[in-house]
């Protein structure tokens, strides 16, 4: 089990990781979220013993890694653009670890072989580090970080810097790896589908804390934040107000109960609709009594493969991003009627106040 | 703080433009010519000297000059004072080459600049400085004698081969740190951290990642110290002494003193032999380790020293760094004020004074006078060689430019003294130059030429065609094109040439001791006299000198400093 318990990181005066607290049980694949320059790589760097901890701990199953060198401490490290080494071809960079560890020569090359299969990279052993394409690459950069079989696994934005069509490739091959291997995975990204297929449990990282942890369902459903709900990709945050048990929102007043709730004190507040809160209403579904109806008019229309976004503009001026999955999609223009489910109006808690 | 600053990839983005060949021939004939006049010509005239004194060439010359006992514990001290000095100016610079380029610290700027300062200097400037440096009234005895009173030991190096060694060190650190460092600087250093990680130990990271990686910029460095400290002249001529010659003060002697030019010659022909030797093995070794790699920007390398063994490392080598370059230069300003009655300006004044001096038969401020005249019209000619030659290599195709890139390299591969030996052997045709005042211009652009090339090619080179193709789309001429783009890209470049020629001109001793007529001395040539007399005042008065020299050529670097061309002092 991975332990990091009031972890705080700096640059010099510059704190970069504040007073962090994280746990991950054996096996399990942690991802860590946030966006660019929240800390997340320094955290990676911290727990790796490349950065000094200016306080806190980090220990791994029953040893406080405290004083350990990066090179005793038996974790494996994928980084941000790979970091090959590029004077050795592909089965030296994976040989690396291993030959450090003091493997017999004779194993490392039946190890050698073992990992670049597992990866899917068999037969590329002699080729040198500058032949590969980007995808080879990074399938390299991960051989490399698994060879010397490390009891922690961590990877920096592995996909960062691959296309689309690579990436959801390399997305449904991860987990089989992982499983694979069976150790305990930290993985740092800033995209929300990449950490929300493949995690165990996320943690949502923001200027060097955790706003929230938890499995990506909990986290779909449930943001604590206005941050946490934009990072996940949930783009409707309106402002309420919380009067007692009662809270007033742009559709109408209703009791509290009704809705979803992160923990909002009272007075002004912002919540957010959930995912599948709000549908185009139609003849053959209308909006149901408990529903709110709104009318408006498609502002725009988005052809995204599978479905299409509307745009919808009602006559209160607010806009609302409206999925259609099946059946006639309105053009531009019409007038249509929406229906809003509020129990899917989540309330938020406040971000707390952080100097940035 | 995530990823660490954008890559930037190692790919030069450029294309040759194409030019005529008429273009390019027209633009080498004055390059060609000035080569073909004042090198190859005086170099044959060597050659011709020392193999064929009676117009038949005698190979038995060179065999007895080889066999000579005299000639080969020459070139022996040459060579080994040559690969030590090269050794241990790797020692001392790998260090401070990794202090510099990947460790953050208050006061980096100012110490990068001020190890660059050294290598300018006149050659004669640093064997006085070190004369004072290591002298019975150096710093070091002065400190003994208050802590031991009147039995404490005096050290006297003035006359050993650690004075030379200790000198060459101080020359040459600064070639180690810039070239060395200016690629560690761009190393990505997640490369090592990767390694650490794998479970390799520090030293283990560095030994298999980093060292590999920078095997190409410490070779070149290693390559030019050796070269330099192989035709090392003014720092021997001035520290050496019997049994501690180099083949290059041993042509200057066998000139001056033995009157013997077959033995010069040889002698000369013998170094020029070694110099292509070590040059092309030099050119196999850089073309074999050559690696493709990801460059990071050099800002995103540094930090600030994470452990206590880290701090301690820094502290230690920027002490190092800090006396090897201030304490030679500080002792040189101290004696430079020191009269035979105590602290005074009188080195100073007589400096600027009108009254011929007794060592020098013409007042001292001339030789100032004479140096600067010298410099600038060195500078301008060089500028115009290296500006031609450096276009026409860009305009050429392939093989043109190598050439030329090649043979505007070989009088930096030749001594300075060979070149001064050769103008006096051979300038008597087709117009008897020999008496004029041109020679030491001459000389000294010829010297400071391939500088210039050097600056200006990689410059010129790395034009983005895409931008001169652009300006043509949007309407510019050809000569618009070259004004319009070329030019400003290239001003700051032909500016930092520029100071670069003047401070090697203008410090320029090996060459200008030979050509210089004996009323129009250089500043390098009236310290070498004034060092050759004994008396308080004519030490003083050179130390004096030097100091003004050593400002001169400090300010032009400074200047190029300013310009921040990325590319300087690198080769």
């Amino acid at each position: 089990m991975l332990s990091i318990e009031g972890v705080t990181l700096a640059y010099g005066d510059t704190v970069v990781v504040l007073d962090l607290t994280l746990e991950a049980a054996d096996g399990e694949v942690l991802c860590v979220l946030g966006p660019s320059g929240c800390g997340k790589s320094t955290l990676l760097r911290g727990i790796a013993g490349l950065e000094p901890l200016q306080g806190g701990t980090v220990r791994l199953g029953s040893v406080d890694l405290a004083g350990l060198r990066p090179d005793e401490r038996g974790v494996g490290l994928m980084f941000q653009e790979h970091a090959l080494f590029p004077h050795r071809s592909v089965a030296d960079n994976v040989a690396f670890g291993p030959r450090m560890r003091g493997v017999a020569p004779r194993d490392i090359d039946q190890r050698v072989r073992e990992t670049l299969d597992l990866v899917g990279l068999a037969g590329t052993g002699d080729r040198q580090v500058d032949e590969l394409s980007g995808g080879e690459r990074q399938r390299v950069a991960l051989a490399r970080a698994i060879a010397p079989r490390p009891r922690l696994l961590m990877l920096d934005e592995p996909l960062g810097s691959l296309d689309r069509a690579l990436q959801t490739r390399l997305l449904a091959e991860l987990p089989d790896v992982f499983a694979e291997l069976g150790t305990t995975v930290v993985y740092v990204t800033h995209d929300q589908d990449e950490a929300l297929s493949l995690a165990d449990r996320v943690a949502v990282m923001r200027a060097g804390r955790i706003v929230q942890q938890g499995s990506p369902s909990e986290l779909w459903r449930g943001p604590r934040t206005p941050f946490v709900a934009g990072f996940l990709g949930l783009e409707h945050l309106v402002d309420v107000q919380v009067e007692g048990s009662r809270i007033v929102t742009p559709w109408g007043e209703f009791d509290r109960s009704v809705v979803t709730d992160a923990g909002a004190g009272p007075g002004p507040g912002t919540a957010v609709l959930l995912a599948d809160a709000i549908r185009l209403a139609n003849r053959s579904s209308p909006p149901r009594s408990f529903e709110f109806a709104l009318a408006g008019a498609v502002a725009h229309r988005r052809f995204l493969g599978d479905h299409v976004r509307l745009r919808v503009e009602t006559r209160d001026g607010r806009t609302y991003a409206v999925p259609v999955w099946r059946g006639d999609v309105p053009e531009p223009g019409d007038e249509v009627e929406l229906a809003l489910d509020p129990s899917s109006i989540h309330l938020l808690a406040p971000d707390p106040d952080q100097a940035e | 703080m995530d990823g660490h600053g954008a890559p930037v990839k190692a790919t030069r983005r450029s294309t040759a433009r194409r030019g005529r060949p008429g273009a390019v021939a027209a633009l080498l004939i004055v390059p060609v010519v000035f080569l073909g006049w004042f090198f190859v010509w005086p170099v044959s005239a060597i050659v011709g000297t020392g193999l064929a004194p009676d117009g038949h060439v005698e190979l038995g010359i060179l065999a007895r000059v080889l066999t000579d006992p005299t000639v080969r514990s020459v070139a022996w001290f040459t060579l080994w004072q040559a690969v030590v000095s090269t050794v241990l100016t790797l020692a001392v610079g790998l260090p401070g080459a990794y202090v510099l380029s990947r460790l953050e610290f208050r006061g980096r700027r100012l110490l990068q600049v001020a190890v660059t300062v050294p290598f300018v200097l006149p050659t004669v400037v640093v064997g006085s400085a070190f004369l004072a440096l290591l002298g019975p009234q150096s710093p070091v005895n002065t400190a003994l004698g208050a802590l031991l009173g009147e039995g404490a030991p005096t050290f006297d190096l003035r006359r050993t081969v650690a004075a030379i060694l200790l000198a060459h060190v101080f020359f040459n650190y600064a070639v180690v740190v810039r070239t060395v460092g200016g690629l560690w600087s761009m190393l990505d250093p997640r490369l090592e951290d990767a390694a650490r990680i794998l479970g390799a130990s520090r030293w283990r990271a560095f030994r298999e990642v980093s060292l590999p990686l920078l095997r190409p910029a410490i070779a070149a460095s290693a390559a030019i110290v050796f070269l330099f400290t192989f035709t090392s002249f003014g720092v021997v001529l001035i520290l050496g002494g019997p049994g501690r010659a180099t083949i290059e003060v041993e042509i200057h002697r066998a000139t001056t003193q033995l009157l013997d030019l077959p033995l010069a010659s040889s002698l000369a022909l013998l170094q020029m032999i070694a110099v292509v030797a070590a040059l092309t093995v030099y050119g196999r070794l850089s073309q074999r380790a050559e690696v493709q790699q990801r460059l990071v920007s050099s800002a995103a390398v540094r930090h600030l020293p994470r452990t206590g063994g880290e701090r301690w490392f820094l502290r230690s080598n920027v002490l190092v760094a800090a006396a090897l370059v201030f304490a030679p230069i500080a002792v040189l300003i101290e004696r430079s004020v020191v009269t035979a009655s105590g602290y005074g300006l009188g080195n100073w004044s007589r400096l600027l004074s009108r009254e011929p001096t007794s060592v020098l038969a013409v007042p001292a401020s001339e030789a100032v006078r004479n140096s600067l005249l010298f410099g600038v019209s060195a500078t301008l000619i060089a500028l115009v060689l290296g500006g031609l030659a450096a276009t026409a290599a860009t305009l050429g195709r392939g093989r043109i430019t190598g050439l030329v890139d090649r043979a505007l390299m070989v009088p930096l591969g030749t001594s300075s003294v060979t070149v001064g030996f050769g103008f006096l052997i051979a300038l008597d045709r087709p117009v008897d130059l020999r008496g004029s005042a041109l020679l030491v211009p001459l000389a000294q652009a010829l010297i400071a030429t391939p500088f210039v090339v050097r600056t200006l090619l990689p410059v010129l080179r790395s034009i983005d065609q895409r931008l001169r193709d652009a300006a043509a789309v949007l309407g510019a001429t050809p000569s618009r094109v070259w004004r319009e783009v070329d030019l400003p890209i290239v001003g700051r470049a032909l500016l930092v040439a520029a100071g670069f020629s003047f401070a090697i001109a203008v410090g320029e001793f090996g060459a200008t001791v030979f050509v210089a007529r004996a009323n129009l001395p250089t500043m390098p040539v009236a310290i070498f006299r004034l060092l050759g007399r004994p008396g308080v005042a004519n030490f003083g008065q050179a130390m004096a000198m030097s100091t003004l020299l050593a400002a001169l050529t400090a300010t032009a670097l400074l200047a190029i400093d300013r310009l921040r061309v990325g590319q300087v002092g690198r080769f």
